[in-house]
């Protein structure tokens, strides 16, 4: 056994309510550059749908993942090393722009500067590729709430599977009833296809945290792994020429930030924290006969951290006691191995993804509500359950390989926890009964309702730091001589070399730290919280602030703002 | 001057190629890419690219044949001059407009696709002319040696014993001098190819990942060896006012 720690993610797909607030922030924080203008790190998608880009998951097109050969082990879809090797200089299935989006502008330049005439000036859309004008067809979220479903609803490619395997006709009668949104960003996968098809070996899983990075220097832009990965999220810089890839943030996860997404996720969907897996066991788990036993094999890789053998076996690899301590703690460790409510996204594919998901009950009970009926009832919900067989079937492709009996267990267990909820919050005595229908006893059933719905921020975020003995190679980071009149003297600011020299507080410390502040206090955000400086990014419009303007008197500084330190804002 | 064209440029050529690919491999790794358009366009370039990087590498081992492997060793195997010839020409003129009509379809390409020669960098169209050319005369002697008696088939006495005497640095400049003048254009523009070779996208060409077949399939690292540097040409913003400033 070689234990080694994952970061992870759940999301709880009947919070999401498609808002898209995840994207943009992750946008800003990542892809707003030159070159990635048409790549969402994190996107979300309404299913059914074609998803982004389009119609990713028909892997018979996009060849993505893994196959069993005939001998019974695990192989590229996309073909063996050599293969790969002899379609280096063409990529035989790669996706081109057109299958995510040509990135646009639009030209409000214009809206100023057109000259007077009889029309108005309108803001032409122009292309982010060619700069001339183009005509907007299709984004990355294009078929957002079901846009155009009745005449694309077809193309979802488990809409395709599903329907072929009921062999009737079944029409887009369940679009009504049955919409959920998926958000998706990498699923820094334990057996990742996309590392095994980089030529370069560019791509590689960090030992400290399973979090899968692109080495930019090493990434000679082969672009194999937009290939061999099957959810589409590498994706290619066509201006330097190399691969990226969601980070999942992981300067922030080393100082103990959870990532953008999660941070800024309005639903507060998003639950973070450490797995302990058995590296020497995944190569077995994913070669496993049935696609349907993978969620078990899976399941079985992770380990249990209260588990005497586990933490010895994991101290022996060398993960510190306050990792082994999170990973205890961790809330995605209790969704998926303990109240097993998260699925993984798409286990068919071998890679054995670490983004869980919780599949959405709101469409059900959204369903009964409009019919009339008792909606928090949970044997009319088993009932809705058992007799709404499309929707079960399609989330079954989605993240059980087709296996029914595992969402439906997964939504029975939601239902029930609704209907014993409502009991309880109705001041009737608890009702024992509802929660042993789903094999589970009544405290149980109360964590896992603390935890789905109270989870407050440290529960749901349970994110170790790097270490400090580590922490001298991280990218951002505060100097080590930055200490009170030693050499660093404040790294920024009263620094010898002038103000840009010396290295910056890390910048999602310092704008994290501001935030809370400004949260919990009731005074205006001052020279305390921003060390002197203002970051316009949280000031809140009350007053000015020390530091908003210059100095009347640069020599004499007024006494209350203390000596200059600590970064600018963004 | 034959001294300088024949003696001194190719060593020139040798310092320049290995301290330039040194120079770009210790400063410019980020740079080091195929900088790959298929993104815009993957039609045309799935034909003339494998068609043009196949042809190459047959030209490539061609070129190995005729300039490293003396006379006497094929004739000790008992392949006939004409024998030797006929095959050099057949397959060398196969590989060759191989590689030209490859290179012709890719350049239609960047041309007449509006985002690939959007871009396309200064850098790229010298290089073009540079690889075209070298290509491009290639070709002719390969040619003329058939229509033309004068030429000869005479390269294997006169280029391939120059081409290894540098080897030993005792560079035979007067058997090169006495090669056709056709030989001696190819072999300039040749040298300037592999001159710029290190200052343009050709670079990847020295990183073919032929370790792909022997490395694990799954690739652990470190945190402390993935430390990398901050704000590199990769951070730019978005817009199309990009277009004007790209060129690094």
């Amino acid at each position: 056994m070689r234990v080694m720690a994952q970061m992870g993610m759940v999301m709880n797909l009947d919070k999401c309510i498609g808002c898209h607030t995840c994207s943009v922030t992750c946008k800003q924080a990542w892809t707003n550059r030159a070159g990635v203008e048409y790549v969402w790190f994190n996107n979300v998608e309404t299913r059914p749908g074609q998803g982004y880009p389009r119609r990713y998951e028909d892997q018979e097109k996009w060849k993505g993942g893994w196959e069993l050969n005939k001998r019974g082990r695990l192989k590229l879809k996309a073909g063996g090393r050599v293969k790969k090797l002899f379609g280096l200089f063409a990529s035989p299935v790669q996706p081109e722009l057109k299958d995510y989006y040509e990135p646009w502008t639009y030209d409000y330049k214009t809206l100023v500067d057109a000259p007077l005439g009889d029309d108005f000036p309108v803001a032409r859309p122009k292309s982010l590729i060619t700069g001339k004008d183009t005509k907007i067809t299709w984004s990355a979220n294009w078929d957002d709430d079901l846009g155009g479903t009745e005449q694309l609803g077809h193309l979802d490619p488990i809409v395709e599977k599903v329907r072929r395997e009921s062999e009737d006709k079944i029409k887009f009668e369940f679009e009504q009833t049955f919409m959920f949104y998926l958000p998706r960003i990498c699923e820094h996968c334990l057996n990742p296809s996309c590392m095994a098809s980089c030529p370069s070996g560019a791509i590689y899983k960090r030992v400290e945290d399973g979090i899968v990075l692109v080495d930019q220097d090493q990434c000679r832009g082969w672009r194999q792994c937009m290939t061999g990965c099957p959810y589409k999220k590498i994706y290619f810089n066509h201006k330097t020429g190399k691969a990226e890839k969601c980070t999942f943030c992981y300067p922030r996860i080393e100082v103990g930030l959870p990532t953008v997404c999660s941070e800024t996720c309005v639903g507060r969907l998003r639950y973070l924290g450490l797995f302990l897996y058995d590296a020497d066991a995944v190569t077995a788990a994913a070669s496993v006969t049935d696609p349907k036993d993978l969620y078990q094999s899976q399941m079985d890789v992770l380990l249990d951290p209260n588990d005497p053998a586990v933490m010895a076996a994991a101290r022996e690899q060398g993960i510190a006691e306050d990792w082994i301590e999170a990973a205890q703690k961790s809330p995605v460790y209790a969704l998926t191995k303990v109240y097993k409510l998260a699925l993984p996204l798409h286990p068919e594919y071998r890679t054995m993804p670490m983004v869980w998901y919780i599949p959405p009950l709101s469409p059900v009970v959204d369903l009964l509500r409009d019919q009339g009926h008792d909606a928090e009832n949970q044997d009319v919900l088993f009932g809705a359950i058992d007799a709404l067989r499309i929707p079960v079937e399609y989330l079954a492709e989605l993240f059980t390989a087709g296996d029914t009996e595992l969402v439906t267990e997964v939504l029975r267990k939601l239902a029930a926890m609704r209907a014993y909820m409502r009991g309880i919050s109705l001041g009737n005595d608890p009702d024992d009964s509802i929660p042993a229908s789903v094999g589970m006893d009544g405290a149980t059933m109360y964590e896992m309702y603390r935890l789905m719905a109270i989870a407050k921020y440290d529960e749901r975020y349970v994110i170790p730091k790097a270490h400090a003995e580590q922490a001298h190679d991280l990218e951002e980071m505060g100097c080590s001589l930055d200490f009170d009149g030693g050499p660093g003297m404040g790294a920024m600011g009263n620094s010898p070399f002038g103000e840009a020299s010396g290295r910056p507080t890390p910048v999602a410390v310092e704008t994290f730290n501001a935030l809370k502040d400004r949260q919990t206090s009731d005074s205006v955000a001052g020279a305390d919280t921003l060390s002197g400086r203002v970051n316009l990014l949280n000031w809140d419009g009350n007053g000015a602030p020390p530091g908003l303007f210059p100095q009347h008197h640069p020599t004499e500084p007024p006494a209350d703002v203390p000596a200059l330190e600590g970064g600018g804002g963004a | 001057m034959d001294i300088i064209l024949w003696g001194v440029l190719p060593y020139v050529m040798i310092v320049v190629l290995v301290g330039g690919l040194i120079w770009r491999y210790r400063y410019d790794q980020f740079g080091w890419t195929t900088r790959s358009s298929q993104l815009y366009e993957s039609r045309l370039l799935r034909i003339g690219s494998p068609v043009f990087h196949f042809g190459l590498l047959a030209v490539i081992a061609g070129h190995f044949f005729g300039l490293v492997i003396p006379k006497s060793w094929t004739e000790a195997l008992g392949m006939s001059e004409s024998l030797y010839h006929f095959n050099a020409l057949f397959v060398g003129s196969v590989a060759g407009l191989g590689t030209l009509s490859g290179i012709i379809i890719l350049i239609y390409r960047r041309r007449k696709t509006g985002p690939v020669f959007m871009a396309t960098t200064n850098n790229d169209k010298l290089m073009y002319v540079v690889l075209l050319a070298a290509i491009l005369f290639g070709l002719w002697t390969t040619l003329a040696s058939v229509f033309f008696d004068e030429h000869g088939l005479t390269y294997r006495d006169t280029v391939s014993p120059w081409f290894r005497s540098l080897f030993i640095f005792q560079p035979d400049v007067a058997s090169m001098a006495a090669a056709p003048t056709s030989f001696h254009i190819h072999t300039l523009v040749g040298m300037l190819l592999f001159i710029v070779w290190p200052f343009t996208r050709l670079v990847h060409a020295f990183t073919a990942p032929l370790h792909y077949l022997f490395r694990p399939y799954i690739v652990y690292r470190s945190r402390d060896k993935g430390a990398s540097v901050p704000n590199r040409s990769g951070w730019s913003d978005v817009g199309t006012r990009d277009r004007d400033t790209r060129q690094r």
